[in-house]
């Protein structure tokens, strides 16, 4: 009762301080009693309400402005109590019963509502409340300002939509790092993050692993005792201590130069061995030679730079020739020599070894200043040596190529070393006709030089198209040209009858040479083509059967004969433009040559129909002449003077309106006499052709650069054409591939931090 | 007696095993391999021709349903199982690899709506036109047991879409308005509207699945001075449960979330930046009719489309135009597509009752490639691209027989643009500087922003 009381002495205060707020707690409790009304909670109410009036009663001294309320209010009780429902006494359920308790009782007090004024009262009295506060209670007790209108619902609701949908864009964007990573990513193999098959690492299975059982956990405790691996049981920590103590690049720079010092050893090794199985006695001497000359070289070198050890090397090699010359080792008076001299008369070997030992001991007991310039003697014996008709030549070994002569790449390999024995090694029959033929054909080619005047070419080739540019200069003598052609072929057909009655002696190898070029078609080519006066002096291929060789200068002579019949010089009514080149008259030379001739003279056989290069020559004469700047003439007769049958444009005019156009850009091709460069655009080929720079590219060269890069293994190795060509999605038949999930996101935070701190270590 | 003989280590030239390919010694040197580009253009031009002949993308038909396919689902963990809905209420659920319905069951009265399979690939959800959300089990009921689902949900309104989330037992819907369920309840435990229109297709992000409910279709027929329909599209954001954006839209990609896709509109797609959503980033061109649905590769470079025009399209991610067109004679207007989950076959289901079977990549040889024929199948893949400019190249590589129909359409809409532009530039000739705006392509199609 008291605190009631209480209560209301507090309200009391509020009214009393300003008509506003007054109104503002009363109201609402009217009201509340009105809605009240139909709970059924009347009898309380009323009940209360006449304690109330006994309290009033009490209170009437105090002041009497209460007295209107009063009877006011028990004019309002009195309406309500006309109405016949308000006779219910008990609360019933009903749907909205918000304000009934269980038991039909109203809670004291619940029906009212806690207003801001019956706070401020005891935060007025409580002295904890700081008075700034209470000043701006006060402050809001006065304003007479009405609170603003909340927003519009529709309005609220694009706040809100506005603030999520900035929110989910934000959290969108945390992947941005990734999908620009999976965007550059040369490779992506789908599913994603795939755990590799096959069985896993015996670490990784164990490393959730705990000891659980007893026996379990003593086995722990003794690894971790001694200090074993639990873990990762690869390595224990002595072992890891002992890895970290050596730096890998050492560890790799030592393998290596151990690994170089192995390979050389055993290079080595291996050279020695090779050598010292080498039967070959020449080879042994050659080498011999080859050592002493270093020696001498050295010696040499050493008397300028370090005379003082030089003398002391003399000194040692006079002692040591000293020796040889009292010891009587390499003559032929030891046990060795001995028994071989029996044997020598019968066995060649025997003999051989004999002679070579006595070559030995000839040079070791010459005198030292001889043996200075040994080299030249040297050769000298070895010419003596090869002289000797029993000792057997080093050429022994080709002695193959007789029987072989058909095969032409045994012909071929040996063609270089044997014709070099046999140019040294005069002592065949055959040899002194092979230089004198030699001889015979310096001069006959001296002589044709002379004779053959300026039509001398360098090269077969550019020779042809020279002289056949030389004809297609005169384009309107080609016809005249062409018949004359013939009949030189005619005559010279009669001239190879005669020949070949002539020369009935000639070997197989000339004779397959004339049939080869007999054939009329063949004439008629060369004749056209072939110009050859530097053929005249190069020899057929000299044949391996050196039986042959006798019969050749006789017939290149009559070569030369033939072929200058045909020559386009005494055709031609110009000079046809000449390169003067002096010729290296070898015998490789020669053969080399011949090589040529043989397969052009194939190929000739094979062309022989088509005229090519005169051809050639004049499509380009005409292309050119087509660039050439063209006159043309724009007179029209009758304009300005008289006109009609027979008058002609005076020539002033003429003059004015011919018109003659810029000539074009120099040619590509001009110098280039064997080559006709086209400056048109083909239609064919543009077809192809890409017209203007694709999307991705930024520039023509750019563009042309990743076209001109091959990608095909003809052009990469392997590796890189696998690397090349890696495809830029990879997925796998049969494997579902499933969104990437958030602990991606966290994985790659995670990375791109750790990368942020490695960059800011460095 | 010296005998020079021809001695070769056998090492360099003797295989370990008979299974190791021949070595073979080569010479790199430019000289002796003259006309690279000419030679590798003309692998490529092959490359390209045989790609051409090879191209038979048409794998099966799984025919069986009484009418038109309304919708299609794939199996969460299995390749091999695909369920599809039809529009008398009727859903199969069909074995890929034998090409035959396994199960049939009569699902809903009227249109089934939407399918989809729970995460976990035990149950599928369906929605349909009954206005009821069913939960059935994926294995078939036993001998003597009736086919009953699990659990039947009784909504209010007509539900048009259907989809799962990716890890919780949460799934929406939507209709008049968005509806997220949790399995649990038969009442939904957020709604979302906005306005009156309703939505016709809702997703869940399959990446940002926390946070990210939807982006949703919805059709407002809005007139505007072209008579384009207008077809709006709302972001959802769960999290905040709160509508966050309306602009055009819809489905994901799987693996590149951030990109979504929207359709409709005529015949163009149209792909934003989810966070940008008042300003497509492409453009996807190629149609004649309406687009009807679409469906991400799970690789997320490329997705397919399928259209009322009787025809499927598949698009690059970032291309205006479609890399490939698949049709038949008898294939009418395709209504649901689906990319398989292993980014080789694509399914699409159509009026006529049949689901076809195709591959994503018609040229492509299916089963295990031996490692020669990778090798080879990479190298000229790689040629293709490589000389991709090139005319006759693109012009082999680009041509596709279309239906009659269609390609006259194509032409018929090549012109109308045609004229649009040249009036419009006209217009821009003979009016003030500055008065006529260039409007992009990609502008030209958003009529409003709503936020």
């Amino acid at each position: 009762m008291a605190k009631f009381s209480k209560k209301k002495v507090n309200r009391r205060k509020v009214e009393a301080s300003g008509e506003g707020p007054e109104q503002v707690v009363r109201d609402p409790g009217e009201q509340h009693e009105g809605l009240n009304e139909a709970d059924g909670h009347v009898s309380e109410e009323q009940e209360e309400d006449e304690e109330e009036e006994q309290e009033d009663e009490e209170e009437e001294e105090d002041g009497g402005g209460d007295k209107d309320e009063r009877r006011r209010q028990k004019l309002l009780e009195a309406i309500n109590a006309l109405g016949g429902k308000r006779q219910k006494k008990l609360g019933e359920r009903s749907e909205a019963a918000v304000l009934m308790s269980e038991f039909t009782i109203n809670a004291e007090g619940e029906g009212e509502r806690v207003d801001l004024s019956d706070l401020i009262g005891t935060v007025e009295k409580n002295r904890a409340v700081p008075a700034k506060t209470r000043k701006q209670l006060k402050n809001l007790q006065q304003s007479k300002r009405t609170v603003e209108c909340p927003l519009s619902k529709q309005e609220t609701e694009r706040i809100q939509r506005d603030v999520s949908f900035q929110k989910a864009a934000s959290e969108v964007s945390r992947w941005k790092g990734i999908i620009r990573q999976n965007q550059r990513a040369e490779q992506l193999v789908f599913p994603l993050n795939q755990e590799p098959a096959g069985p896993k690492p015996m670490e990784r299975v164990v490393s959730g692993w705990k000891a659980q059982t007893p026996l379990e956990q003593e086995v722990f405790a003794l690894l971790t005792a001694n200090k074993q691996p639990v873990h990762d049981p690869i390595l224990t920590p002595t072992e890891e201590a002992s890895l970290r103590a050596m730096s890998l690049e050492e560890a790799k720079i030592r393998r290596a130069e151990l690994q170089k010092a192995r390979v050389l050893q055993s290079y080595y090794e291996a050279k020695a061995r090779r050598e010292r199985k080498i039967k070959s006695k020449k080879y042994h001497k050659v080498h011999n030679k080859a050592k002493r000359k270093e020696f001498l070289k050295q010696f040499d070198e050493m008397v300028k730079t370090d005379p003082a050890t030089a003398l002391e090397e003399l000194d040692k090699m006079q002692t040591a020739r000293m020796q040889e010359r009292m010891s009587l080792k390499h003559q032929n008076s030891g046990k060795w020599a001995r028994s071989k001299a029996l044997l020598a008369k019968y066995d060649e070997d025997a003999r051989k070894a004999m002679q070579q030992q006595l070559e030995v001991n000839k040079e070791l007991t010459q005198k030292l200043v001889t043996s200075l310039n040994n080299e030249q003697e040297e050769e000298e014996e070895e010419e003596e040596e090869a002289g000797h008709p029993e000792l057997m030549p080093d050429f022994v070994n080709d002695a193959e190529r007789g029987l072989d002569s058909s095969n032409p790449w045994m012909r071929g390999k040996l063609s270089e070393e044997p014709t070099e024995s046999e140019r040294c090694g005069s002592l065949d029959l055959t040899e002194e006709a092979l230089l004198r033929e030699f001889d015979q054909r310096r001069k006959l080619r001296q002589v044709q030089e002379a004779d053959t005047g300026p039509v001398l070419s360098v090269d077969d080739d550019e020779g042809m198209v020279e002289e056949d540019e030389a004809a297609a200069e005169e384009e309107e003598q080609l016809s005249e040209f062409t018949s004359l052609f013939q009949e030189m072929a005619n005559s010279r057909r009669d001239v190879m009858a005669e020949q070949a009655e002539a020369a009935p002696d000639t070997s197989v190898q000339l004779e397959e040479g004339r049939r080869r070029i007999c054939t009329v078609e063949d004439v008629e080519l060369l004749s056209q083509e072939e110009v050859a006066p530097d053929e005249a002096p190069v020899q057929p291929q000299l044949p391996p059967a050196t039986e042959n060789m006798l019969s050749a200068p006789q017939k290149t002579g009559k070569n030369r004969k033939r072929k200058r019949g045909i020559e386009l010089k005494e055709v031609l009514t110009t000079e046809a433009k000449v390169l003067r080149i002096p010729l290296a008259p070898t015998v490789e030379d020669t053969e080399e040559s011949d090589g040529k001739l043989d397969q052009r003279g194939l190929i000739k056989e094979a062309f022989a129909g088509d005229d090519i290069i005169s051809d050639f020559l004049r499509d380009k004469r005409n292309q050119e002449d087509a660039g050439k700047p063209k006159v043309v003439d724009l007179t029209l007769p009758g304009w300005g003077e008289w006109g009609g049958g027979g008058v002609k444009p005076s020539r002033n005019k003429r003059r004015r309106f011919r018109v003659k156009t810029a000539p074009p850009p120099p040619r590509k091709d001009q110098h280039l006499p064997t080559v006709i460069i086209s400056e048109k655009r083909n239609s064919s080929i543009s077809l192809h052709q890409v017209n203007s720079l694709p999307f991705p590219f930024e520039s023509h060269t750019q563009f042309q650069s990743t076209v001109r890069s091959p990608m095909g293994r003809t052009w990469n190795t392997e590796r890189m054409v696998k690397k090349i060509t890696k495809p830029k999605v990879v997925t796998q038949l049969g494997a579902i591939i499933k969104p990437m999930a958030r602990e991606e996101l966290m994985k790659d935070a995670s990375n791109n931090s750790s990368v942020d701190s490695l960059r800011r270590k460095h | 007696m010296k005998v020079k003989v021809l001695s070769r280590n056998p090492d360099d030239y003797v295989r370990e095993t008979k299974l190791d390919i021949q070595r073979v010694p080569r010479n790199y040197d430019p000289t002796l391999h003259p006309f690279e580009v000419n030679r590798e253009y003309t692998r490529a031009l092959n490359a390209t021709k045989l790609e051409r002949v090879f191209a038979k993308p048409f794998l099966a038909s799984l025919d069986g349903h009484k009418d038109g396919v309304n919708c299609m689902a794939k199996h969460a963990k299995s390749l091999s199982k695909l369920l599809s809905g039809s529009c008398d209420g009727e859903l199969k659920v069909w074995d890929l690899t034998k090409h035959e319905c396994v199960r049939t069951l009569q699902a809903h009265e009227g249109f089934v709506r939407g399918i989809v399979v729970r995460f976990c690939g035990t149950s599928f959800f369906t929605a349909g036109d009954d206005k009821t959300i069913k939960q059935w089990k994926m294995e078939s009921p036993g001998y003597g047991e009736e086919e009953e689902p699990l659990n039947t949900i009784l909504g209010k309104t007509v539900f048009t879409g259907l989809d799962h989330h990716q890890k919780d037992g949460v799934f929406a819907t939507c209709g008049q308005q968005v509806d997220i369920w949790d399995e649990q309840r038969s009442s939904p435990i957020r709604s979302f509207t906005w306005g009156v229109d309703s939505f016709s297709a809702v997703r869940f992000n399959p990446v940002e699945v926390r946070h990210h409910v939807s982006t949703t279709l919805r059709h407002t027929h809005t007139h505007t001075h072209t008579h384009t329909h207008t077809h709006t599209h709302t972001l959802y954001s769960f999290s905040m449960f709160t509508l966050a954006y309306k602009v055009f839209i819809v489905s994901l990609p799987d693996a590149f979330k951030m990109d979504c896709l929207i359709f409709l509109c005529l015949t163009s797609l149209y792909t934003y930046d989810m966070r940008f959503l008042d300003r497509p980033i492409t453009v996807h061109m190629d149609h004649v009719s309406a687009v009807l649905d679409v469906d991400y590769s799970p690789t997320g470079k490329e997705f397919v489309s399928a259209s009322f025009d009787k025809t499927i399209r598949i698009f690059p991610k970032d291309g205006g135009r479609s890399r490939e067109v698949y049709h038949t004679k008898r294939m009418q207007h395709v209504i649901c597509v689906k990319w398989s989950a292993d980014n080789k076959f694509i399914l699409s289901g159509s009026d006529e009752m049949n689901i076809r079977l195709w591959k994503a990549n018609a040229a492509e040889k299916l089963g295990v490639l031996t490692p020669r024929e990778k090798v080879a199948v990479n190298y000229s893949q790689k040629l293709k691209e490589k000389f991709q400019h090139h005319p006759q190249i693109r012009r082999i590589a680009h041509h596709r027989h279309l239906p009659k129909s269609i390609f006259h359409q194509t032409k018929e809409l090549r012109v109308m643009k045609e004229a649009r532009r040249r009036k419009e530039r006209n217009v821009r000739k003979h009016s003030r500087p500055g008065a006529v705006p260039v409007v992009s392509e990609k502008e030209k199609h958003v009529v409003t922003v709503v936020k």
